[in-house]
């Protein structure tokens, strides 16, 4: 990595500001120049449970988390307990020092899972239970402690200002602890000020009262604090880059495909795309009238895919969005989407299973799911976004897809991905397409909706259509789509439609299919948001002079068996690298390319694959000291 | 040039029982949407499951025949992606109260305009007989092992809570009141609903053609006594006239009571309208506001394959 690789984390109670505290962070470190990969963790919870942000910095290309914490805001006793081990020597911790003497049985939020475990390392290295405690495991490890009294900052602040309501203004903890964080690493203070203006811009009491805590925090850790050896003084801009979080991908993809209708249940972590399509729902069009995007709240996931699919029946770019347990319910309507050749595409942000299972955690672990997903048998397509800028990319692809060959499209996403914050290059919409295939906008003399045509694709007509008209039905049907039981019209239809597949894996361009970034002895398959720490791994290893292929695959139903065996025939030892108990594409990559996974690489805790974590189980893999099932465990 | 009844009709063979009050509900919707002049192409009948569901198949505009319980769902999405097409959605008993009863309510909540039929047999008729939500507790209808054990849903009762904004009930063999009433309620702006009184001769030996003609009752007095009366023969008015609370309540309880009769007495014909409230599209255009002129299904969304969507200024926000 470059110069600066630095990793800052914030954490608190959910609720307290996290978040804001991390965005403006995050504002300020991209408006430096730098890259950011942040990531978000919480509980599944409104207000108390310990929620943390970590935001990794460099003057560098970067795309994941690393391990280890470089510096750790914190204003509650929580996030000490929960991140005290993460900080390595030289790093540092702010924290609030009337915290000292909390004990690990006053923080009602620890569970007792995690407190045995703490308690176990306390006692073992003769600690007290307290925050003291364990600061002084830290400090003996040779990290900086930076104390401060939050009461007594803003009980000065409160005398300066002559305002003496600061002086339990708990809420200002949040920019306190990053204006520390900033003055303490040398940032410039004004973009954090400029943030506080733009967020409280109807509220100016608070913006002031906000500006006037970040003022002098800021030159309080300037003025207390030395020592600390990180400085971020700011790199060269990159051109066109954008900060995003998570969901902008799909969502700013979906207004530029021209999907016009998105009806949706809420659900975590998929709803953010909904609301956000929602609060952006009159759209500007070059050289026209106003357009709009119809965003619709409905009673279930089953109403949702329902009201998709009436919507796309009228020609209309429809789509859902939703996660496992809402998918659940659709199964059956997207069968009937597969038999009526309706192109749809369902944005599927997975959480952790099964049920509710880790309802706010991270996990890839519905894939087989998705792919069988929905009783008979008819053609779909799953395929998988690596990053947010790919996602703004790919969900233009899947509107192609769906709309060329008139088939329910499943877009892969997950927790992973809509919790990261990052900076990219700024989206492109000129380099997405529009392809409805087959969709008519006139009809002359009969027309059969389910023609039998060379390809198996027919000329797609819309309800509302001059002399259009057809049927629709879930039962097997004749070419104008009225129920039939015959069983050659039978045979007929249902090979028309499963043709489909091998047009997909035929037709779509290879590098749309998998991306290949290189391949060697040791090559590594996965799909979906290990890609980011998967290629900063990889790139650690090569500067070391271990060499390690990666092929992303991206189209995973059908799944591009041929491309994929042509791909690895010079890999001896394939590596399967997914978020969940089961190695699910292993399974389908054994089934369709007749190979054997040599190792996984696993993790199933509900937290994200850090590049250290990969890093190191490669390195074990390398030097043959690996189980065949490597699962890994790391993060709070 | 004008279109005629037999342009609605389809080629599809038909093979409902002989004698199914089903019949008369296809005949009815089919008139309506000839002496309404709908073009064929301008309609879409979205069906539901069950023998009821299969409506869409014999009549001759757009047909979309769904899943078990989710016809309003498809039927709302496409209306609210093309409004200009008239949607009207049919289906059975089972389909919208039971299955789709979580829809049914949903969907009065939105007041999207469209027309939504209920096929009411009482009976699950395409799984051979089963009662159906609208079956009276301890009824035994034939194919039935014992009484019903359940209470039955009031399918007017559950509408006018449920915010329809146009109730009425039907009779399957009086195709011209039928007719009229599917006219009324098409032309509702709003969600209106119809629940049909729907003779299934094969699995509902209780409310048969006789029993609603009250033949049973003839015999004991020697006259004749239909049990089915017309509202509008009363002095029964079932429209909201003015935005008030005094007036909706009380056209709301006077639909509710007067769902409750049945046996000896059934009433068809309007139940309740509320022109007042907004229909959907009314609130859609309060935020959107050329939705109606240049709704979801008209969007030009590309040119030369390219989208014509601006998203500078959002994209010029995320800058850093
Ligand atoms: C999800 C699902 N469950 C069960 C069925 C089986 N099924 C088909 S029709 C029907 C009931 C039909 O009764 P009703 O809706 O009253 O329609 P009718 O046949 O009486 O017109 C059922 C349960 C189905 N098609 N789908
Ligand atoms: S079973 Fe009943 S409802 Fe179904 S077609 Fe026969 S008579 Fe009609
Ligand atoms: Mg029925």
């Amino acid at each position: 990595m470059g110069s600066i690789d630095f990793t800052w984390l914030i954490g608190g109670p959910q609720g307290s500001g996290v978040d804001s505290g991390a965005n403006v962070f995050s504002k300020v470190c991209a408006e430096m120049g730098y890259r950011i990969f942040g990531k978000r963790e919480f509980y599944s919870n409104i207000k108390g449970e310990h929620s943390y942000f970590v935001v990794r910095v460099s003057d560098e290309e970067i795309h994941s988390n690393v391990n280890d914490v470089t510096l750790m805001a914190s204003f509650d006793a929580e996030t000490i307990f929960r991140h005290f081990n993460e900080v390595p020597k030289d790093g540092g911790i702010i924290y609030d020092s009337d915290l000292d003497k909390t004990t690990t049985d006053e923080v009602l939020t620890l569970d007792n899972y995690f407190k045995a475990r703490l308690h176990k390392e306390l006692e073992s290295k003769n600690k007290p239970f307290t925050i003291a405690g364990v600061l002084e495991i830290a400090k003996e490890k040779g990290v900086h402690l930076y104390p401060v009294s939050f009461r007594e900052i803003l009980s000065n602040l409160a005398e300066k200002t002559e305002n003496p309501k600061l002086k339990g203004l708990v809420r200002l903890f949040n920019v306190l602890a990053v204006s520390l964080s900033l003055g303490l690493i040398k940032m410039p203070l004004d973009p954090l000020l400029q943030s506080v203006n733009s967020i409280f811009s109807k509220k100016p009491q608070i913006a002031e009262i906000n500006k006037q805590a970040a003022n002098f925090a800021y030159d309080y850790a300037k003025s207390k604090f030395s020592n600390f050896q990180y400085a971020l003084t700011g790199t060269t801009k990159q051109p066109d880059t954008i900060l995003v979080q998570g969901h902008f991908g799909t969502s700013i993809g979906k207004m530029v495909s021209g999907c016009r209708f998105q009806s949706y249940y809420p659900i975590t972590p998929a709803s953010d795309e909904s609301v956000y399509l929602e609060s952006h729902e009159l759209l500007e069009i070059h050289n026209d009238r106003p357009g709009s995007t119809i965003v619709i709240q409905t009673e279930d996931e089953i109403s949702a895919m329902g009201m998709m699919i009436g919507a796309a029946l009228t020609g209309t770019r429809s789509s859902t969005s939703t996660s496992g347990p809402g998918f659940a319910l659709m199964a059956e309507s997207l069968g009937w989407a597969g038999i009526n050749e309706v192109p749809i595409v369902i944005t599927l942000y997975q959480r952790s299973g099964p049920s509710t299972g880790l309802p706010t955690r991270h996990g890839q672990d519905d894939l087989l799911f998705a792919v069988h997903a929905g009783h008979g048998d008819f053609p779909k397509i799953v395929y998988a976004s690596g990053d947010i800028e790919e996602s703004f990319y790919d969900t233009g692809r899947c509107f192609n897809y769906a709309d060329v060959y008139q088939i329910p499209v499943i877009h892969m996403m997950d927790k992973f991905l809509s919790s990261s914050v990052v900076t990219c290059k700024k989206f492109d919409p000129q380099k997405i397409s529009i392809d409805r295939g087959l969709l008519l906008d006139k009809v002359d003399g009969e027309y059969k909706r389910f023609a039998f045509t060379d390809d198996g694709i027919s000329p797609r007509s819309r309800l509302g259509l001059d002399n259009g008209v057809f049927w629709n039905t879930g039962d097997e049907s004749d070419e104008f789509g009225h129920i039939t039981e015959d069983p050659y019209v039978r045979i007929q239809m249902m090979d028309k439609r499963m043709s489909r597949l091998d047009l997909v894996t035929k037709r779509i361009p290879n590098d749309e299919q998998v991306v290949s970034f290189g391949v060697h002895d040791y090559t590594i398959i996965s799909w979906g948001s290990t890609k980011g720490p998967i290629l900063d791994a990889i790139s650690i290893l090569k500067k070391e002079g271990i060499n390690i292929g990666f092929i992303q695959i991206k189209l995973i139903h059908p799944f591009p068996s041929d491309y994929v065996k042509s791909l690895l025939k010079d890999a001896k030892t394939v590596i399967d690298i997914e978020a969940n108990h089961s190695g699910q594409l292993g399974k389908i990559f054994n089934q369709n390319v007749l190979r054997e996974i040599d190792y996984f690489i696993l993790k199933y805790t509900g937290r994200g694959m850090t590049s250290t974590e990969i890093y190191d189980s490669l390195k074990k893999i390398v030097e043959n000291k690996a189980n065949k099932r490597e699962v890994l465990s790391h993060g709070a | 040039m004008a279109l005629k009844l037999a342009d609605y009709k389809t080629e599809v063979h038909n093979d409902w029982c002989p004698g199914c009050g089903d019949f008369g509900i296809v005949n009815a919707l089919q008139m309506a949407l000839a002496e309404m002049g709908i073009e064929r192409d301008k309609a879409t009948i979205f069906s539901g499951i069950g023998c009821s569901g299969k409506t869409s198949h014999f009549i001759n505009t757009y047909g979309v025949h769904t899943l078990h319980g989710r016809v309003l769902t498809f039927a709302q999405g496409g209306k609210l992606a093309n409004p200009e097409m008239t949607v009207v959605a049919v289906g059975g008993d089972g389909d919208g109260l039971g299955i789709g009863a979580g829809h049914f309510v949903a969907a009065g909540r939105r007041n999207i305009d469209m027309t939504y039929i209920i096929f009411d047999n009482g009976v699950y008729g395409l799984t051979k007989g089963q009662a159906s939500p609208t079956l009276r507790l301890g009824e035994k209808t034939k194919s039935l092992p014992s009484p019903n054990t359940n209470y039955n849903v009031n399918p007017i009762g559950l509408a006018v809570a449920s915010g329809f904004t146009f109730v009425a009930r039907g009779y399957s063999y009086d195709v011209r009141h039928l007719k009229d009433l599917i006219i009324k309620a098409v032309r509702h702006k709003g969600l209106s609903f119809l629940d049909v009184l729907q003779p299934c001769p094969t699995y509902n030996d209780i409310n048969t053609r006789d029993w609603y003609a009250g033949i049973d009752l003839a015999q004991e007095s020697m006259e004749r006594h239909s049990r089915i009366y017309k509202l509008e023969d009363t002095h029964f008015d079932p429209m909201v006239h003015y935005d008030n609370e005094t007036e909706v309540n009380e056209k709301l309880s006077q639909a509710l009571i007067k769902s409750l009769e049945w046996g000896n007495k059934i009433p068809i014909g309007v139940f309740y309208q509320n022109e007042i409230i907004s229909p959907y599209s009314t609130r859609l255009t309060d935020k959107i506001p050329n939705y109606l002129e240049n709704p979801p299904a008209q969007q030009r969304i590309s040119e030369n394959g390219l989208p014509t969507t601006d998203v500078s200024e959002i994209l010029d926000s995320l800058r850093v």
